[in-house]
């Protein structure tokens, strides 16, 4: 067990520290107010391979491991939560055409997601299908060469802007079984999104509902096998909260390092707010459960790198805990702040208002507890 | 606890007012960060705005726990305007009421308290946040009068109020006994709004930046004796400290009943999902809390009315409301999901709005040093 980075990580992660710290954090206060999709710095990230970190080389990806992308989202989140989230999105979708698609797929689709010249969204979650994934309804009806699709996605990161929506639709039987995975280009006929939605924070990129009607696609869209497509969602799922989980270690990192700043310059009471005991054990415990979480999101990582059988039970572990101690470090940080941090002038309430949504998507954090508890209560399973 | 006859059509009085003019609305005016004027002068007129001042001076006469009872009902419609109706009961209108003269109660607190004009209370400032002794602000005697100029933090309704208390140093060389507390027109020329500040939540509520150059107070307009501001500006903080914790109970219990009345309607896996024993549970926990935080805020209320102290336990009901009141809004959004995160639905606005519950009146951190200093004394 090696708990050192190796010195090609380290170069990797000051290089998206780089970036992060010179192209996402001055901007991403504007991005958040504007609602901004900051498309070029999407593009810069890109060509430092950072649009398919975990695709392989052959089609433009950086063919690196999902312990690489773990550092690579801690960096880039603590620069612009809600634009690394985004990246780490495309990531998922780009691996799941790498990973089970066609060389023929492979090579339409990929060298443009790699260089983010085309952008991706992944399209499971639906109005009425949200915990309960494997109950989704959008139908797809196979028609000569073409699938017929009709339904509706929401919660769709990219909705309305991608180039390449990854949809999870029903083209057999109820159940997990009769799902498959299909891409949709944008601008095709019976395709259409609604309106964008308000939310709490990640503002810097699009989130709308996906609707399809009568919309056709191509049957040489369909990655995998008819009926795979739900475990494909799943398996992509894995890495995308390793991802999810990474971001919001890069978040509660920021916030860390903004709080503890502020304690050295904050005087109350005639000494800094670092000579308080209370702030002192408050900010011990930021930094221990950030660095808890660190290490469960790099040993899910290399399970997921190994292909070992434990590997989606640890990816949950290590989603739940992550998403749980960013979240409370950010805000504990907000807390630190006092006043000022109730204040958009100070950037902790954005990276709260950010990383509060980690704790819901790529599976909320009960249905990591659903995973979780199933796993220990099979027969036999190791504790 | 049973409630009194009174006390109850009070509380009735409260929710329905709150249920059909502030609940459609406070969703706009979070996105418009609009201050209802016109619903705040309609509270007025129902006298929730002068609550506990007796009705010679304008307000209802009513005891403190009816207050509170109030001010739950309106903070489960809107945040924002339990903060405008909290700070012009308390501090603003108990400060008058305690320290003011005949002619000053005539002139500052009658209009306030009737809600014709709102009330602020300029105490924080930028670099006297919890340690509110370290004030930088100063009063300069000048002739029969004053001089103040100075910067004041945080100001609740700054740019909305027509009358407020500035707390400024009169005596630099006495510290916190050099402090004395003035009541002006904000419409005195001095009086500058410098900022309204955009913040996380409570966006239908101004909090601004106020910059005071040369304003001029008579002596008249200083409240008690010189010196005595800081006395003045403690002497409410127990009342002050019960109002936040009621809000947050009252923005609570909001996020409970929307999580509660979600869970009956939405169904996955085959049933609605307070039926899945994590979400069922989960709502429990969550209304065992509110009802928790109640009774903590109910005990000090009590206190009150019956003229005992109750510093601690003011503290302790602002400390555990306030955080119960995070963990219930956002347990309420994690049990509607994704839709919790969207501003479609109220839970995201209660969170953002009670978040500063634990930081405005004396953050969590300053009440946990007042229930410290009690225990170790």
């Amino acid at each position: 067990m090696d708990f050192d980075l190796t010195e090609e990580q380290r170069s990797f992660q000051d290089m998206a520290r780089a970036f992060a710290t010179e192209r996402m954090l001055p901007d991403a206060a504007a991005w958040d107010e504007g609602k901004i999709f900051p498309e070029a710095v999407l593009r810069a990230a890109a060509e430092l391979g950072f649009g398919g970190i975990y695709v392989r080389e052959d089609v433009g990806g950086s063919g690196l491991t999902r312990l690489d992308a773990a550092i690579i989202f801690e960096e880039l989140a603590a620069g612009c939560t809600s634009t690394a989230a985004y990246i780490s999105i495309h990531n998922m979708a780009a691996w799941m055409i790498d990973r089970f698609g066609s060389d023929e797929q492979r090579r339409r689709f990929l060298p443009k997601l790699c260089r983010m010249e085309h952008f991706a969204s992944y399209c499971l979650t639906e109005p009425d299908a949200g915990s309960d994934a494997a109950g989704l309804k959008t139908k797809a009806v196979l028609d000569g060469d073409h699938y017929v699709l009709n339904g509706t996605k929401a919660f769709i990161s990219g909705g309305g802007r991608s180039d390449l929506y990854v949809c999870m639709v029903r083209t057999g039987g109820a159940g997990a079984g009769g799902v498959s995975c299909i891409v949709v280009e944008t601008g095709t006929p019976g395709l259409s999104f609604g309106a964008q939605e308000r939310k709490l924070g990640w503002n810097s990129q699009p989130t709308a509902m996906v609707i399809f009607e009568d919309c056709r696609v191509p049957v040489a869209n369909r990655i995998g096998a008819e009926g795979d497509g739900f475990k494909i969602a799943m398996k992509g799922l894995d890495g995308g909260r390793l991802n999810i989980g990474a971001c919001s270690l890069g978040a509660g990192r920021a916030c860390l390092a903004l709080a503890r700043e502020h304690m050295g310059v904050r005087r109350q009471f005639g000494k800094s707010l670092a000579g308080f005991q209370a702030l002192q054990f408050k900010l011990a415990d930021m930094a221990t459960a950030l660095e808890a979480a660190r290490l469960m999101i790099r040993r899910a990582a290399s399970s997921l790198d190994a292909g070992s059988g434990e590997a989606t039970f640890h990816c949950a572990m290590a989603k739940r805990l992550a998403t749980d101690a960013g979240f409370e470090v950010c805000n504990e940080a907000l807390q630190i702040f006092g006043g000022y941090g109730y204040l958009k002038d100070y950037p902790v309430e954005r990276y709260l208002r950010d990383v509060r949504v980690h704790q819901i998507l790529e599976g909320t954090n009960e249905i990591m507890r659903v995973i979780i508890a199933r796993r220990l209560l099979e027969q036999g399973a190791a504790l | 606890m049973l409630l009194t006859e009174e006390q109850r059509l009070v509380q009735d009085m409260a929710r329905d007012f709150a249920r059909e003019q502030l609940a459609p609305f406070a969703a706009e005016r979070d996105r418009s960060a609009e201050v209802p004027r016109a619903a705040l002068a309609q509270m007025g007129a129902l006298g929730l705005m002068g609550m506990c001042v007796p009705e010679a001076w304008g307000g209802a006469g009513t005891d403190f726990l009816s207050y509170v009872l109030a001010l739950e009902e309106i903070a489960a419609a809107d945040g924002a305007v339990s903060t405008s109706m909290s700070v012009n009961n308390s501090p603003y209108c108990a400060a008058l009421l305690k320290y003011g003269s005949d002619a000053q109660k005539q002139r500052f607190l009658v209009p306030v308290a009737s809600g014709r004009i709102l009330g602020a209370f300029c105490l924080t400032e930028p670099g006297a946040g919890s340690d509110a002794s370290a004030l930088a602000t100063r009063a300069r005697a000048e002739g029969d009068g004053w001089r103040i100029s100075g910067v004041k933090q945080f100001v609740t309704m700054g740019s909305t109020a027509g009358a407020a208390l500035i707390f400024a140093t009169t005596d630099p060389a006495a510290g916190k006994r050099g402090i004395s507390c003035f009541v002006t027109e904000t419409s005195a020329p001095g009086y500058r709004v410098g900022r309204i500040e955009n913040k996380l939540g409570q966006r239908a509520s101004d909090t601004c930046q106020i910059v005071l150059e040369d304003l001029r107070v008579e002596a008249d307009q200083m409240l008690g004796r010189p010196g005595e501001g800081y006395r003045i500006a403690l002497a409410n903080l127990e009342s002050g400290r019960i109002g936040i914790a009621t809000q947050a109970v009252g923005m609570a219990r909001a996020a409970l009943e929307a999580a509660i009345a979600y869970a009956k309607e939405r169904e996955s896996f085959g049933s609605p999902i307070i039926q899945h024993q994590a979400i069922g549970f989960r709502l429990a926990e969550m209304a065992t809390e509110v009802a928790a935080a109640r009774q903590l805020v109910f005990h000090a209320a009590r206190l009150r009315d019956a003229g005992l102290p109750c510093l601690q336990e003011a503290s302790m009901a602002k400390l555990f409301a306030s955080e119960m009141a995070e963990r219930v809004c956002s347990a309420a959004i994690q049990v509607h999901g994704g839709y919790g995160y969207l501003n479609d639905y109220p839970v995201e606005r209660l969170y953002r709005d009670v978040r500063v519950c634990q930081i405005y009146e004396g953050t969590s951190e300053v009440q946990k040093m007042v229930i410290a200093r009690a225990l170790a004394s």
